[in-house]
């Protein structure tokens, strides 16, 4: 491939702060795990038949009566915390990622169109997404998570409705700027058909910040899920994400029976940090007032 | 000959990148008298503004000023630690950019710039501060001043923005003021009132100006003599009448007739061939022989100077003078 | 070139241009409760007619707000006028309604900075190809070919077009631009400012690629320029403009070597000029004054606060164009028509 492409060079820039490279390693350790969890994880913490109640809340090192090391312990239920982990990271990152990529497209495709549009359709689309950014995240995903029931899919829509607005906005922000540029003009008195201009010229033009919002949000939808989950109106307990964990183990934790808690607690903040990390550079090697 | 007020000999700064160096400055030496006006000619790439930056150490990292020196009235510039070169900026060396917003701050009246700017080397009243920005702005031919000496620069065009800035840099009578391209950005009758304004208020305060343009034809309304840059190097210099009317150096040749005044309307241009150099591969030797029609073996080698009096270019197969 | 019988291959009828504020709704709250808020258009031109005949080179030639591009976009069908029509052989370059959208190939522009005309992202040969396999001037599985072609026509290696913008030099953007445009093979190429961007040693070859280009496809062309030395080297006509409006309109060596209009000639003297011979090298007069704002241009004459003949009826009525010579025509009182 031609060393020249926008994606290569970017690369080539990237790699330069190891933080962020040690980051992105661990973001790609934490997906394959995540993804190759059943073949990894010691017991399926799903299957509520192979629990057993002895192996309850025992401490990391323990050597359960399936004849394995629990080496983080087991929570309340018997689960091995190593595969409930891994499995509540599958979901996470699943639903996190997900919920993402729904909200930045359809995010970005209002904000732009909104921006390439004009006049009062523009005002109306960039007023109700103001609108909906004025009010917390957390109250409106929380309201539809309890009205949608619980789910993955509701889950993933209760997210996507309380996030799009962010990339609605940085998208309307960029297309503006973009749209005023003379490619566009270009574009246009060839004349290409609006879709085309919007659709191969604009939005690629708008990716560099909506990438970075992409890795904010996933971040965060990620942790809006794991807070969802923890006050009970997340995911079905069938399928204990992480917040699920925290929230199971969190009465033990006054207890002495800490890593119920904490190990999912820190799996998740290791996840968050990395994505934020690699955000961090994504965004100091996509802004333009940065390029030297 | 009297000691020239300022005097740069084998001047060199160059840049470090990632993996080259780029020499944007490399071996500029010429001096100025006081009162001179000089004319600093080149294309982008040529070094012109990176040699005016470098007179007032105006050079961030990653680039440097790698060698030669600078004299002003015989003192070294080169090497004075930063706050002694900030001591004299303003004060003995200005400098006008080509965007005046790069001088002026956009949330500051016009009265309270230029009490700054005089506060930055001299102490002053309120009162007499707003008198001499009043008389500053009237001397660049800003009518009515004393009554937009509260106004925002973003209330003021762009020729009067421009006007304000070289009132600031002429506020404290400097020896030398440094324009980087002031009129590129402006429309040609406001080019033409700046010029003259500059012209005037240079002679009556004796103050020498460096005036960095890419066009000729500007530069030689001004300046009484002019230096030719090319990749970093003065390739030709002299008075302006002589440099113009009988160019010694190919390039210098080759940018005059390549304007378009000087041909019939509608024939073709004599064209100068190949693109600007670029600093991270220039060929070895003179710089300018890959476009150079006179071109041969010997330019292979890097030619040197050639000083006749007042004249002096850079080639090895220079054209014939004719009659200066 | 001029005067050919029939109806004229470009018309541009009593078109004005006016930009309304784009006023956020708090600005607007502002204005109704007596704010400072600018809520006059700008009248970026007004009233503007001239024709243009087949293969003809009109040069637009005024200071920054004249109105000038604004013009010229609207020849490109980039702009809809806000009253007044353009035409292509009798045909409007952009259709009616409240969305105007440009109708014709048969017009393209090229802009000011090559940097930002070319998308970023896209190489050469996709950028090239999109409007032809579009607009089936080219089958998507020849664009390879018609690019390369194109690339060639303009003084370019045909390998371009596997690159992106960023590898090439400012001068060679230009000829990416000029080689998009002509892609569509239109009879019309508008350019706004193509030069102005480029080095001096550059410029001359664009100028010349244009001369070139002209000859061997018979184009028409605008050619929008504050560059008096290159509007002259390069149009049959040109066009003066002032504060919205076309103030004297000629053969390219009547404007320059006979200007009629005051402002013409003192815009003609405001650039300094090499002179050949004397002790003087470069001479130059300054126009005296700032241009007016577009916002509340003076009544009567556009130039008469600056003007050095103006007279008292300048203040107050509007000059019409009149003719001053052959083809040549000013909208001026004080000169008498000749």
């Amino acid at each position: 491939m031609d060393a020249d492409a926008p994606f290569l060079r970017f690369w080539a820039a990237f790699r330069e702060n190891r933080i962020a490279l040690v980051a992105l390693a661990v973001i790609v350790a934490i997906a394959l795990l995540a993804v190759l969890a059943p073949l990894i994880a010691p017991q399926d913490p799903y299957d509520l038949g192979r629990l057993v109640l002895s192996d309850a809340r025992r401490p990391p090192g323990h050597v359960g009566s399936g004849g394995y090391v629990h080496w983080l312990g087991t929570d309340a239920q018997g689960r091995d915390l190593f595969s409930a982990i891994l499995y509540g990271l599958r979901i996470s990152v699943l639903i996190g990622v997900a919920a993402g990529i729904v909200a930045f497209v359809i995010g970005a495709t209002m904000g732009a169109t909104a921006a390439f549009a004009g006049g009062r359709s523009e005002m109306l689309i960039m007023r109700f997404v103001d609108l909906q950014l004025s009010l917390p995240a957390i109250l409106l995903a929380l309201v539809l998570a309890a009205v949608l029931g619980q789910g993955r899919l509701q889950m993933i829509a209760a997210l996507v409705a309380a996030q799009y607005a962010y990339f609605a906005r940085t998208a309307h922000g960029a297309a503006a700027t973009e749209r005023a540029k003379d490619y566009v003009e270009a574009a246009l008195s060839t004349p290409l058909p609006a879709r085309t201009v919007l659709f191969r010229h604009i939005l690629p033009n708008c990716l560099p910040p909506l990438i970075v919002v992409a890795t904010v949000q996933v971040a965060n939808a990620i942790a809006l899920e794991a807070t969802l989950s923890f006050l009970g109106v997340g995911l079905p307990v069938t399928e204990p994400s992480l917040g699920m964990l925290i929230a199971n183990g969190f009465q033990y934790l006054l207890s002495g029976r800490y890593w119920i808690s904490i190990y999912p607690g820190v799996a998740l903040i290791i996840l968050i940090v990395a994505i934020n990390l690699v955000g961090d550079q994504v965004r100091d090697q996509l802004n333009p007032r940065l390029k030297r | 000959m009297s000691a020239p007020l300022l005097a740069v000999r084998d001047l060199a700064t160059h840049f470090f990148a990632r993996n080259a160096v780029l020499k944007a400055v490399d071996g500029v030496s010429f001096t100025l008298d006081a009162g001179e006006i000089l004319g600093l000619v080149g294309e982008s790439g040529s070094g012109k503004s990176v040699t005016g930056y470098s007179l007032l150490g105006l050079i961030d990292p990653p680039g440097r000023i790698v060698a030669g020196s600078v004299k002003l009235q015989g003192r070294e510039l080169v090497g004075l630690p930063t706050a002694e070169l900030r001591a004299l900026r303003g004060r003995r060396l200005a400098m006008v950019f080509q965007d005046p917003m790069t001088t002026l701050n956009p949330v500051l009246t016009i009265a309270a710039q230029i009490r700054l700017a005089i506060a930055a080397h001299e102490r002053v009243s309120a009162r007499a501060g707003r008198a001499r920005a009043a008389e500053v702005l009237t001397r660049v031919g800003i009518p009515d001043a004393a009554r937009r000496l509260d106004a925002y620069p973003h209330q003021f065009s762009g020729g009067m923005r421009q006007r304000v800035a070289i009132a600031v840099a002429l506020l404290n009578r400097p020896d030398v003021i440094i324009a980087d391209e002031p009129t590129t950005a402006l429309d040609v009758s406001i080019q033409a009132q700046i010029l003259t304004e500059m012209k005037a208020l240079v002679s009556e305060l004796g103050t020498a100006l460096i005036w960095i343009s890419h066009d000729l034809a500007v530069v030689s309304a001004l300046a009484s003599r002019i230096l030719v840059m090319y990749a970093g190097r003065i390739v030709e210099q002299g008075p302006t009448a002589s440099v113009l009317r009988a160019p010694r150096h190919p390039y210098t040749s080759g940018l005059l007739d390549s304007l378009p005044a000087r041909a019939e309307p509608g024939a073709m241009l004599r064209q100068i061939p190949g693109l600007p150099p670029t600093l991270a591969a220039l060929p070895p030797g003179c710089a300018f022989q890959p476009r150079c029609p006179r071109a041969d073996s010997l330019c292979g080698m890097a030619p040197q100077v050639t000083l006749t009096g007042v004249r002096g270019w850079r080639c090895h197969h220079p054209l014939d003078g004719g009659p200066p | 070139m001029t005067g050919a019988a029939g109806p004229p291959f470009i018309a541009v009828t009593s078109v004005s241009k006016h930009f309304d504020p784009q006023l956020s709704l708090g600005e607007r709250i502002a204005g109704a409760l007596g704010g400072a808020v600018e809520t006059r258009a700008v009248r970026a031109v007004q009233d503007v007619s001239l024709q243009l005949a087949r293969g003809e080179v009109l040069g637009l030639v005024g200071e920054s707000g004249c109105g000038k591009s604004t013009l010229g976009r609207m020849i490109a069908g980039i702009l809809p006028p806000t009253t007044g029509s353009v035409t292509i052989d009798g045909a409007p370059v952009m259709s009616g309604g409240r969305h105007p959208r440009k109708r014709t190939t048969r017009v393209q522009m090229i802009f000011q900075d090559p940097y930002a005309s070319l998308d970023p992202r896209m190489r050469i040969g996709d950028a090239l190809a999109e409007g032809p396999v579009a607009h089936r001037l080219s089958a998507r599985a020849d664009a390879a070919a018609y690019v390369a072609a194109w690339l060639r026509k303009v003084g370019l290696d045909p390998d371009a077009a596997q690159r992106y913008p960023h590898q090439f030099s400012g001068g060679q953007r230009q000829r990416i631009a000029i080689a998009r445009a002509l892609a569509m093979r239109p009879d019309v190429l508008v350019c706004d400012e193509p030069v102005a961007s480029l080095d001096v040693s550059i410029q001359a070859q664009v100028l010349n690629l244009f001369l070139e280009l002209r000859r061997a496809l018979s184009l028409t062309m605008v050619f929008i320029s504050h560059h008096l030395g290159v509007v002259r080297h390069v149009s049959d006509r040109v066009a003066i403009m002032y504060l919205g409006g076309i103030v004297e309109i000629g053969p390219a060596a009547s404007i320059y070597d006979d200007p009629q209009h005051p402002y013409t000639r003192a815009l003609l003297a405001s650039v300094p000029q090499l002179a050949l011979q004397g002790d003087v090298v470069a001479t130059f007069t300054p126009i005296a004054g700032e241009l007016p704002s577009p916002l509340a241009p003076p009544p009567g004459c556009p130039f008469h606060q600056r003007c050095p003949l103006a007279e008292p009826r300048c203040r107050d009525q509007v000059p019409e164009m009149r003719p001053v010579g052959p083809q040549h025509a000013a909208a001026c009182h004080v000169l008498q028509p000749g």
